[in-house]
């Protein structure tokens, strides 16, 4: 089944422009909004590159609201005083409050009321599944019947962040004079960032261990630059530096040091273990390690953190293809598919056994992907790889599906039909079915206990099984989101705080 | 960090570097690598075995050949330079107990990462037989520092320039059909090498352990471009091994898998020379 591309596309002038006209006339008015007029004001387009023209390049796709434009937007919201959107928000942001403050032109207080409660807005606010999230139970969507139409919290969230980045001459946050303690923080992911920024605050010091060269996760090796740019993620981490946070890259706890020699030999008062959910899965299906199959975690990090795009100064490659398979409905199969069409490939086709409906990815990176041309597959599923004399994939055998009853996800499960069974060329394919948490840690640290599936356990205050010892974001959810990985981390800086003043 | 204390040729591409890393030389055990780049941006990242380390001093000893692009670069650089990044020891270290006796065949620059194998071998009471495989005489590497560990050592050259003019699966077999049969066989050299002597240990029943060399990017479980297939699973060559029972390795799959970038690496070698070419001639003008 093959679906159609998106809307036509407006550019960023005449959406500035038709949001400029918009705003002069609200502001133009003597009484003020009423709920049927903040109805009416219409939902604010994402201003971004055209689809041919991103097609052959990695800059960011959406460019970010204007300030008329986030303002309509934030004048769309009716300030309801239970907020339910507050409930959706995992790290409980004021979102009445901010979006207000936008709406009366206030920028820097909608930035700063983000802050109280966010560390990551310029990163969240891109990559937020806000639909489900934020904007799932806002009353302009239900009033609308479209949570698409819901006041786009997310990308007002992104305009704050993006307008102080550019606008105020940024400081890094206070310290706390010198404790004399020491805090190891594993991985330099969401979860980390914030452990690290919140107990260095606490004026502890704090030295971050990154098994890569560069310091920032799946923000740097996962997430492509053309959905979060890198430089976004870089002023984070020099934050952190500013901060007095110490980075260790290639250094791989487990490895170059022992997760208990940390404690027992280097002097850390206490530990937190964000390292993710690095182990990506596979089918387990005929012909997986076929040349030309890879996960995507290998394809998106040859491309963004080994920067194998850029074809003449890059020393990484990246395979040649021509008609790609990309296996899964989630962010990360999205960002391979759209990797995939940036670096050449004459047809992308994304397979995914369920129906849109329940893909996982954010609803902006469908509609982006689509627009960029990616071929959508649902209820089809790969069954077997089929290979050439070198050993090169070349051709898939597929399998149709149809939904049946609910799982244990509440999502209708796909079941196959029987005797479906069809054979479809392609030269790559890339499994984006999820990731495993990464076992190096749990290998090699003695009395940490985790789940069956290699999670670590935590309390309600992220502390695992090993005194001093805390752990959050995807290593304890199995592969989730930014912000569920901060919310994490802000529990767990909390805990190391308390037992650091006793 | 990561300063090159020496370099050292030892034959045609294949050089010697100690580089100063205290960490990974107190922490690494026989079996592991490392994983190093040469600058932050656009280089690649190359994996490595460690041929020996001092802790003392807090060095690690390398010894590569320069074939791709990176190792090409590496090799041009000198003592007192650094190499950029550089992490590790990564994958499991080998299982060393008292086996018996234990073969140790090591092949071309394969023989570097078998040096502190034998040694662990040696050390814990076993009775260490080496074999060294080489092209041609010039090739042989670390003779001298095996002979110190081995209670017999065999040397074979495909030219028969040097030692026995054979592959080194002729004395394997020889030592598989002496009585006792050595209890364990340790095979690391190219995957081709690797494949024949698994397949000549098999009809013996020697166990055989090989140590993979596949491509790899993170080398810490997160990528999975070092899959290979074992027995009927897939397994993470950084996480699960690099060792594994040369019996069970399906080497054909893995020697694809390995050769997967050669068409992109020809066209930028080509390049390169091209330049090189170029290079050339603006300078005899």
């Amino acid at each position: 089944m093959t679906t159609e591309t998106a809307h036509t596309h407006h550019t960023a002038e005449e959406l500035a422009d038709l949001a400029k006209k918009q705003l002069a006339g609200i502001l133009s008015r003597t009484e003020p909004l009423k709920p049927k007029d903040r109805l009416a004001i219409p939902a604010q387009e994402m201003p971004a590159q055209d689809p041919n023209a991103r097609r052959k390049n990695m800059s960011e796709v959406a460019s970010g609201y204007t300030a008329d434009q986030a303002r309509l937007e934030a004048m769309r919201c009716l300030q309801c005083k239970n907020a339910p959107c507050m409930a959706g928000c995992p790290v409980r942001i004021d979102i009445p409050g901010f979006v207000d403050a936008i709406a009366k032109n206030d920028f820097q207080k909608a930035i700063d009321i983000i802050k109280r409660n966010s560390l990551l807005p310029a990163v969240c606010g891109r990559v937020c599944p806000q639909e489900t999230q934020c904007q799932e139970p806002c009353t302009i969507g239900k009033s609308l019947k479209d949570v698409e139409k819901s006041v786009s919290i997310g990308r007002l969230e992104r305009f704050a962040a993006d307008w102080e980045r550019e606008n105020v001459k940024m400081k890094a946050p206070e310290v706390k004079p010198a404790t004399g303690k020491k805090v190891a923080v594993i991985g330099s992911g969401p979860a980390s960032l914030v452990v690290a920024a919140d107990v260095r605050r606490e004026g502890h010091a704090v030295t971050i261990f990154e098994a890569f060269h560069k310091p920032g996760g799946v923000m740097i090796y996962g997430i492509p630059e053309f959905r979060l740019p890198k430089k976004i993620v870089q002023m984070e981490i020099d934050t952190l530096t500013a901060m007095g946070v110490e980075i260790k890259t290639n250094f791989v706890i487990g490895r170059t040091r022992k997760l208990k020699d940390l404690m027992d030999k280097d002097g850390y008062s206490a530990v937190f273990v964000g390292t993710g959910a690095g182990l990506p899965k596979f089918m387990n299906i005929e012909g997986e390690n076929l040349v030309g199959v890879f996960s995507a975690n290998e394809y998106l990090t040859r491309s963004n953190l080994m920067k194998a795009y850029d074809k003449e100064k890059a020393h990484t490659p990246i395979y040649s293809s021509r008609k790609v398979a990309v296996l899964g409905g989630g962010n990360v199969a999205m960002d391979a598919a759209r990797t995939a069409v940036r670096l050449g490939a004459e047809e992308v086709h994304l397979i995914y056994r369920r129906t849109e409906k329940e893909m996982p990815a954010r609803i902006e990176e469908v509609g982006h992907a689509k627009e960029e041309g990616v071929i959508f597959h649902t209820l089809e599923n790969a069954k077997r790889l089929i290979g050439n004399e070198f050993g090169c994939v070349t051709h898939m055998e597929c399998l149709r599906y149809e939904l049946g009853e609910p799982d244990s996800s509440g999502r209708r499960k796909p079941v196959e039909i029987k005797g479906s069974e069809f054979i479809a060329e392609f030269d790559t394919v890339i499994v984006a079915i999820g990731n495993d948490s990464n076992p190096l840690i749990k290998q090699t640290t003695n009395g940490l206990n985790t789940t069956k599936w290699g999670n670590i356990i935590v309390d309600e205050n992220q502390k695992t099984s090993i005194d001093r010892v805390f752990a959050g974001g995807d290593i304890v959810l199995g592969a989730a989101t930014v912000i569920l990985a901060m919310g994490e981390g802000r529990r767990a800086a909390k805990s190391i705080n308390e037992l650091l003043a006793k | 960090m990561n300063k090159i204390l020496a370099k050292k040729k030892l034959s045609e591409n294949v050089f010697m570097m100690q580089i100063e890393s205290p960490l990974i030389a107190s922490e690494r055990l026989p079996g592991q690598f490392i994983i190093l780049s040469l600058s932050d941006d656009y280089a690649e990242r190359i994996p490595l075995t460690i041929a020996d380390a001092d802790p003392v001093k807090g060095s690690i000893t390398i010894i590569f050949q320069a074939v791709g692009k990176t190792t090409k670069n590496l090799a041009k650089l000198d003592a007192g330079d650094k190499i950029a990044n550089l992490v590790g020891p990564l994958g499991s270290p080998t299982h060393i107990e008292k086996f018996g006796t234990v073969v140790c065949i090591g092949g071309g620059i394969g023989v570097a990462p078998m040096h502190p194998i034998a040694q662990g071998m040696k050390k814990a009471g076993n009775k260490v037989v080496i074999i060294i495989g080489a092209r041609s005489k010039d090739l042989v590497i670390m003779e001298d520092e095996m002979r110190k560990i081995a209670d017999e050592l065999i040397i074979c050259t495909d030219d028969g320039s040097y030692g026995r003019k054979t592959l080194v699966t002729e004395p394997l077999k020889e030592l598989c059909e002496r009585s006792p049969k050595p209890d364990l066989a340790v095979a690391i050299g190219p995957p081709i090498m690797m494949k024949f002597c698994a397949a000549a240990t098999k009809p013996y029943n020697v166990p055989t352990v090989v140590s993979l060399n596949t491509i790899m990017v993170d080398g810490t479980g997160m990528c999975g471009g070092c899959r290979v297939t074992v027995g009927k699973e897939t397994k993470f060559v950084c996480v699960d091994g690099p060792e594994f029972d040369g019996h069970l390795v399906d080497f054909d799959n893995m020697m694809k898998r390995l050769n997967s970038y050669k068409k992109q690496e020809k066209l930028h070698d080509e390049k390169d020379c091209h330049l090189n070419q170029q290079i050339e001639t603006a300078r005899k003008n």
